[in-house]
């Protein structure tokens, strides 16, 4: 009896560590299931359209009659408006997490770190209309030239939804600092700002940079800002003026028309969607490599 | 401080400290304004949404389908379908995640599998929610045929927060003291035992705090639903789940609505702000003060958990 209930007891444990493993295991097979997706319609695009001409001709018109599939001026796109973001992003949300871990007080840090989690909980698509009807207006009586679409202001929104996510992952960083390093210095007789720029910052900067990647990853995805505020316009240009178009906003223009199954304008967003995720997958795994190896250090 | 070389080394020495101090305070300032500038950025986008759609917020916009006029518009489809991928994101979601997150954290021994598994899951947290969409679309709406259908869209949504809630119960676990899982192992308890009636409910606040926020993100996201085909403009919707009607038993329940196609609020949005007529602009801002509403709202709970047990759990 006693041996019976053992059994049935050792029997659960087991199947439930097996039922466990799987739920895992599922995450695996997610990325398994993105990579064959991608995989098995962007190959049935490149039957019809040249890995070369992809790559390297300079025109999109995937919808025109005079076809092209010319992968660079969306990546110009993509690239412009990232850029623009993270220029936003990294000044103010490094300044700010120098600030949260030097200077402000327990009380204050226990204030702005929830509110700016809220910054972050912003549904992308309040990001896009506050873009388009709030910010290029205003930038406009600036800058009488900027189009009614443009990447400027996509950009810049779009560095202020990432200024929470470099400021807390950058500020983890900072904490992560030995206390000792920061007394030494000023036992040396530095002030706070020498402390944070000469021993802070530098023994952070894996962690900060590490954050970084993962912004400007977070910025080549972002999705519904630029499919709003940006145009729809792909156009090789680095101005920041005029209207364009990025990877994620053409991918959001074709899923919204009815473009047939089987197509080849339906596969290219699949061919998009694969550039896409190889570019984010190098720099998530790069980001994720750098943060593991400031934790060693320091735990 | 006669010697006149000295009192040049000094002079310039309280010059440069100066300096110093002033740039100290001088930075103070910059990253107060730092600070400043995303919150002061997100109380003029609220300001401004309320002063453009606050007037259509009446109880006609929530009971009315969208419609050509744009005074005449309304969420109803929208804002039921949200309910509707939400609740099935979280059935699929929130088992498989606390599941995985529990084998990783406690079951998993320290090997090559675990530490792929581990990359893999860092970097399923950092893919663009569009190519979630992709997956969707090819594997759910394509491959297994599910149409437009809510179940398509609550299937994607769920993958997609799978490692939020992953990483988030990995950490509530982790919190737990070592000398718990000790002295239930010490009284004979099975490691499913010890998980079920010891890990679980000490961790079970800090999890509840990141699936919430898991699914205010759920609520907000807009691209992987627009991805795999959910419809801009619907003027019914889904079955319902319950019907109170016809002859005996008079209640009647069906999953026949999970098949049906749907549109959630910020598709909904997504649809008034791209349209070129201004009356549009105010739904989408009316939109967006519902769709605000639930994500804040959702968040302060999540904050206030997070704060509650902080305070209460001291090991």
């Amino acid at each position: 009896m006693l041996l019976k209930r053992k059994f049935i007891l050792k029997t659960k444990e087991i199947l439930i560590e097996r039922l466990l493993f799987f739920c895992s295991l599922l995450s695996v097979v997610t990325t398994l299931g993105i990579i064959l997706v991608l995989l098995f319609e962007t190959l049935d695009f490149f039957k019809e359209v040249p890995v070369w001409q992809f790559l390297t001709d300079t025109q999109w018109t995937p919808l025109f009659v005079n076809k092209h599939f010319g992968i660079l001026p969306l990546l110009c796109g993509t690239f412009l408006t990232t850029l623009i973001a993270i220029s936003v992003a990294i000044p103010v949300g490094l300044a700010s997490a120098v600030y949260l871990s030097e200077y402000a007080s327990l009380k204050i840090r226990n204030i702005v770190k929830p509110l700016m989690e809220i910054l972050a909980a912003v549904p992308t698509v309040v990001y896009g209309y506050f873009a388009l009807l709030f910010v290029t207006p205003l930038l406009r009586k600036i800058i009488p030239d900027l189009s009614g679409f443009n990447s400027l202001s996509s950009g810049i929104v779009m560095g202020i939804m990432i200024i929470p996510l470099i400021s807390s992952l950058s500020e983890d960083a900072m904490r992560a600092v030995p206390m000792g390093l920061r007394e030494g210095a000023y036992a040396v007789g530095s002030n706070r700002l020498q402390v944070a720029l000469r021993i802070v910052l530098p023994a952070a900067l894996s962690g900060i940079i590490a954050a970084s990647i993962l912004a400007i990853s977070r910025a080549i995805g972002e999705t519904m800002i630029v499919a709003i505020a940006a145009g729809q316009q792909p156009r090789l240009t680095l101005n920041p003026l005029v209207p364009i178009q990025t990877i994620t906003a053409y991918i959001v223009q074709i899923s919204l028309g009815d473009t047939p199954h089987g197509t080849l304008e339906y596969r290219t967003i699949f061919a998009c969607g694969m550039s896409l995720f190889i570019m984010t997958f190098i720099l998530n795994i790069f980001s994720f490599k750098l943060k593991r190896r400031f934790q060693e250090i320091y735990e | 401080m006669n010697n006149p070389a000295l009192s040049k080394i000094n002079s310039s020495f309280v010059r440069k400290s100066g300096v110093n101090r002033r740039l100290d305070s001088g930075f103070r300032i910059l990253g107060i304004a730092s600070t400043a500038f995303g919150l002061v950025v997100l109380l003029v986008l609220i300001i401004d949404i309320f002063l453009d759609g606050a007037d259509r917020i009446k109880w006609d916009f929530f009971v009315s389908f969208p419609s050509r006029k744009p005074e005449l518009a309304g969420i109803l489809s929208a804002w039921v379908g949200t309910v509707w991928i939400m609740v099935l994101t979280a059935l699929i979601a929130l088992p498989l995640g606390i599941g995985a997150g529990i084998y990783l954290e406690e079951y998993a021994r320290k090997n090559y599998l675990t530490n792929f598994i581990e990359i893999n899951i860092a970097n399923l947290a950092g893919v663009p929610s569009v190519i979630y969409g992709l997956l969707g679309l090819g594997l759910f709406v394509r491959y297994f045929n599910l149409d437009r259908s809510v179940l398509a869209g609550g299937l994607t949504l769920a993958l997609l927060i799978l490692p939020v809630i992953i990483l988030s119960t990995r950490e509530a676990l982790r919190a737990i003291p070592s000398s718990i899982r000790e002295a239930s192992y010490a009284l004979g308890a099975t490691k499913w035992q010890t998980v079920q009636h010891q890990l679980f409910p000490a961790a079970l606040g800090n999890i509840m705090t990141g699936v919430i926020l898991a699914m205010s993100r759920a609520a907000g996201e807009t691209a992987p639903l627009i991805t795999i085909g959910a419809l801009t403009y619907i003027a019914f919707l889904p079955q319902s789940p319950v019907a109170f009607s016809g002859g005996f038993p008079f209640i009647h329940f069906s999953l026949q609505g999970l098949f049906d196609p749907f549109t959630v609020l910020p598709i909904q949005i997504f649809n008034w702000v791209s349209r070129p007529q201004k009356g549009f602009f105010a739904d989408a801002a009316a939109g967006i003060i519902v769709l605000l509403g639930l994500t804040l709202i959702m968040n302060a709970i999540a904050i206030l958990l997070r704060h509650h047990y902080q305070k209460k759990v001291r090991w």
